[in-house]
């Protein structure tokens, strides 16, 4: 079984050596410490109340012994911790930089070239990436396990990570900081290319459409974009109540408002509560939607509306 | 010595009961340290079972990928009560009341020094339990915000229920009520003792009582002044934690584990304080090093004051904080694995007693070094930023305070029961309670440790099915339905013993501290008259007079 998750980056490695000798270390005490117990437990066993023991308080050598190593060995595994905590810290001068925003609930990644990616971080095989972060509303933690690294997003300051990417797939982004209701569905991709594709995504005009986006059709467009922008983070479509309300049968009914007014939900309302969420707030829900302006072109938008509608 | 109010009679039953001279008045208004502690003990089990039951339905809900078996909301106030249930008002309080009901007959004493301010810790704690609890019938339900409340999250805009209000208030009543038990604790050992019990003849669970007591008066403060400033945030507008007006979410952070993390020495000191009592007596033999015990509690009372920060590894504190506070992690291994090999070394030679108390107490040695081993490992902050905020570090913790503080308390029920109550608790059940803790809890919590190095994150309401994880959440989630169980003989165990157990007698275990002096459970006074003390084990040496363990201090 792979309990230990695949490495693909230049650190894991690193941290997956240390973790084996602390492993092995602890395994060795263990063993030692359990042996000697349950040996003394089968020993010493007491088999009748008046048998006599003898009297025996300690012994000073002994004590030292058991102090002086196990220091030992502490102030060896803290140096090779401290080498690896400083290389996982100092990241190469030529890494490119990507600027991540972690909010309630979704990542977002901006690139040096203006491009915008939601949830998905593109990255380039064996290009070192540092990524400066921040968090616009609670504390998040961005975390790839298959990279071995995490690092919290703070309010009100900068945190950064690097890694260099050394292997081409697909792997998890968790959010590791409890930051409220929609923490668990706080999920993401980091997308690792080969240098010819990086390059092809880098020019393309759309962060993630592919050729064959285009040509879906809008209801099936809105659907994959419900779940790629984190959408589904919040709303559901079977009807169930998470963050936001359920897009469920929604379209063409009327929507009661936190002002009491009910207004009615159809083309322009929908575009309104993505672009200009907290114009209207549905009654029974916190203001927390993030607002969609300058992420989702006019045309996801409408995508997003025909797939709402078929939602019956 | 203590003055009682006077119109209520004194009570002298061991148990409060409905059938008592005067009904429950009689405790209520009760500054006896004996009933202060049953009234700790049997509070604290009521919470262990709502706790247990908050424990439970976490793990229905992660039973499988994607289980909508609860709501997120509830989830997490169901995680959040959990955690802070179990530490607050689990375990501490029930260390802080088996120490006011011992610390007086260990060390020979009629009370404790403040037996006023006795009562008063206790109805703090009392009642800043029903304060936490009466969240849950508020309309914006119990707090959710984790049991360390990290800010900005657990303040305005992010939190606009009342949950964090009546936890921050809740947990501030009882955190004076455990400064006043430190303080009482601290006095009461210092300028207390019968005559002969100097301070290298107390017991060790009282040296260990007496640096957790010094810990609860140096640190409860700290968090006592973060949750008056989290109460001026949230109720008058102040902004000590809310970075979007100049406020600072790690200053929150460095409140919390400043108390937090010397926090979990108080709930494990005294803990190791009463394996140090069980192992010795049921190997009949003294402790192994008696002296390298005591003083590696001081060490690890100090050292637990500047280690804080390992709790904030991720959160990119500067590379010297880093490695100071990894350093200072490690180091603070090494007095707990003395102690663990000093008990190990005290069974060796013995003759030892295999009864419910010694079980649980073998089987801490082993639970907790895996929490210690685990802990040495993520002091080091590479390995800490992979698995920190993992289910690995679920299944740490819980290693360390289930494996380690919970199943001392059992031990310690075990063996002092007979002498809160009269009554022996049944070994047939006991080794049942035993054996299905073992399985359970191990089941429970071990796989966690693979789940976390997998990275599945904590204090997540639900999972995708990622390859394994589904299967080893169900393993764990059947592990505690056995722990569930366990409870349940337990439970059952302490009933029907109070009923039918059988008499104790005043030292069932042959041990030689004090408490075992006088009658079970002990008098009113506690003693008529206190045994000479000429050495650690008082009634050993009036049981062999001619072979005592100090020479020289024949009884003549
Ligand atoms: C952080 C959680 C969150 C995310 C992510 C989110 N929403 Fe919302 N959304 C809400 C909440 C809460 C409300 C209700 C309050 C309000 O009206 O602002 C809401 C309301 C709406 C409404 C009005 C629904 C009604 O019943 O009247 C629409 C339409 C909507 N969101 C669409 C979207 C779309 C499309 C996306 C993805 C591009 C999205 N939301 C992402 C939280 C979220
Ligand atoms: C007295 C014993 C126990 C203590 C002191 C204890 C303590 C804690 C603490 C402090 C937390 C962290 C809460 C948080 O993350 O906010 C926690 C979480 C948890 N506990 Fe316990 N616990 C105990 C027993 C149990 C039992 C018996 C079970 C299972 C049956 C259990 C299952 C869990 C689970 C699943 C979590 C993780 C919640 C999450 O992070 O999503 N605990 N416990
Ligand atoms: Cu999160
Ligand atoms: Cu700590």
């Amino acid at each position: 079984m792979t309990w230990i998750p695949e490495v693909a980056s230049n650190l894991a490695s690193k941290v997956d050596g240390l973790l084996i000798l602390i492993t092995l270390l602890s395994l060795v005490f263990f063993i030692l410490i359990t042996v000697v117990l349950v040996y003394f437990a089968i020993k010493y066993r007491r088999k009748r109340e008046d048998e006599e023991t003898p009297y025996i308080t300690g012994n000073e050598p002994l004590e030292i012994i058991w102090t002086v190593i196990p220091s030992i060995l502490l102030i060896i595994l803290f140096v090779y911790g401290y080498v690896v905590f400083k290389d996982m810290r100092t990241p190469p001068e030529d890494a490119l930089e990507v600027t991540v925003e972690g909010k309630q609930w979704l990542w977002t990644f901006d690139y040096y070239n203006g491009k915008k990616t939601i949830n998905e971080l593109y990255v380039q095989h064996n290009r070192p990436v540092r990524l400066v972060m921040e968090a616009p509303d609670v504390l998040h933690s961005f975390f790839v396990p298959a990279f071995r690294v995490k690092q919290d997003l703070v309010p009100g300051r900068y945190t950064q990570l690097w890694f260099t990417p050394t292997k081409i797939g697909t792997f998890d982004i968790f959010c590791a900081e409890y930051c409220g209701t929609g923490h668990s569905a706080m999920l993401g991709k980091v997308i690792v290319l080969s240098p010819e594709a990086y390059e092809i995504w880098e020019k393309g005009v759309k962060a993630d459409e592919g050729a064959g986006v285009a040509s879906l059709p809008p209801a099936e467009l809105g659907e994959k974009i419900y779940k790629e922008k984190g959408c589904n983070a919040c709303h559901s479509v079977d009807g169930s109540v998470l963050v936001g309300p359920s897009f469920k049968g929604i379209f063409g009914h009327a929507a009661v408002m936190q002002d009491g007014s009910s207004v009615n939900v159809d083309e322009n309302y929908i575009k309104q509560s993505i672009i200009e969420p907290q114009a209207h707030v549905v009654k029974g829900f916190q203001p927390v939607m993030p607002s969609f302006k300058g992420i989702l072109s006019d045309e996801e938008v409408t995508a997003l509306v025909a797939y709402i509608k078929t939602l019956k | 010595m203590s003055s009682r109010i006077p119109i209520v009679p004194e009570n002298t039953i061991p148990l409060p009961s409905l059938k008592a001279n005067n009904g429950l008045l009689s405790w209520v208004a009760s500054v006896d340290h004996k009933q202060i502690g049953i009234m700790y003990l049997i509070i604290t089990l009521v919470y262990f079972l709502l706790g247990g039951l908050e424990a439970l339905l976490i793990r229905v809900q992660l039973a499988h990928p994607g289980n909508d078996f609860l709501t997120p909301e509830t989830y997490n106030q169901l995680f959040t009560m959990h955690g802070t249930t179990m530490i607050f008002f689990v375990v501490m309080p029930f260390l802080i009341g088996v120490g006011v009901y011992l610390l007086p007959l260990m060390i020979g004493a009629r009370d404790m020094a403040f037996p006023r301010l006795n009562a008063l810790s206790f109805w703090l704690f009392f009642f800043g339990g029903i304060l936490l609890y009466y969240s849950f019938f508020t309309q914006s339900g119990a707090p959710d915000v984790g049991w360390f409340a990290y800010a900005p999250l657990s303040e305005k805009p992010f939190s606009l229920n009342k949950g964090p209000t009546y936890w921050a208030l809740g947990l501030l009543a009882s955190g004076i009520g455990s400064v006043a038990s430190g303080l009482n604790n601290v006095v009461t050992i210092l300028t207390m003792r019968t005559p002969g019990m100097t301070m290298r003849r107390i017991p060790l669970f009282v040296w260990m009582m007496l640096v957790t007591s010094l810990l609860l008066v140096f640190v409860i403060p700290i968090i006592t002044a973060a949750f008056a400033m989290m109460l001026l945030d949230s109720l008058l507008g102040a902004t000590f934690f809310t970075p979007a007006h100049g406020g600072s979410a790690i200053l929150w952070q460095h409140f919390f584990w400043g108390f937090g993390h010397p926090e979990v020495y108080i709930l494990i000191l005294p803990a190791f304080g009463i394996i140090s009592e069980v192992i010795p007596v049921f190997s009949r033999k003294p402790i192994y090093g008696y002296e390298f015990v005591a003083a590696s509690t001081v060490a690890i009372g100090l050292l637990s004051l500047g280690v804080w920060a390992h709790h904030m590894f991720a959160v990119g504190l500067g590379n010297v904080a880093n490695a100071y506070f990894s350093l200072a992690s490690m180091l603070i291994a090494i007095p707990t694995g003395i102690k663990v090999l000093n008990w190990v070394a005290t069974m060796w030679g013995g003759r030892i007693n295999f009864a419910t108390p010694m079980l649980f107490a073998t089987a801490f040695i082993i639970e907790f070094v895996i929490g210690g081993l685990t802990g040495v490992a993520i002091a080091s902050v590479p390995i800490d930023w992979v698995v920190t905020d993992s289910y690995f570090i679920v299944a740490h913790f819980h290693y360390a305070i289930f494996g380690g503080s919970v199943f001392a308390i059992f031990a310690g029920v075990y063996y002092w029961f007979p002498k809160f109550t009269g009554r022996m608790l049944s070994e047939t059940l006991g080794k049942w309670h035993f054996w299905l803790t073992v399985i359970g809890f191990n089941m429970t919590f071990f796989i966690q440790h693979f789940l976390g190095v997998m990275g599945m994150p904590r204090r997540t309401y639900t999972y995708y099915d990622m390859p394994y994880w589904g299967s080893m959440n169900l393993i764990s989630t059947i592990g505690a339905m056995i722990l569930g169980l366990s409870v349940i003989v337990f439970v059952w165990n302490i009933l029907a013993s109070l009923r039918h157990g059988k008499p104790a007698g005043d030292n069932p275990w042959n041990a030689w501290t004090l408490e075992w002096a006088t009658t079970s459970p002990a008098a009113v006074e506690n003693f008529e008259l206190v045994p000479p003390v000429r050495g650690r084990r008082p009634l050993w040496d009036l049981a062999y007079p001619d072979m005592p363990d100090e020479p020289g201090a024949k009884i003549v």
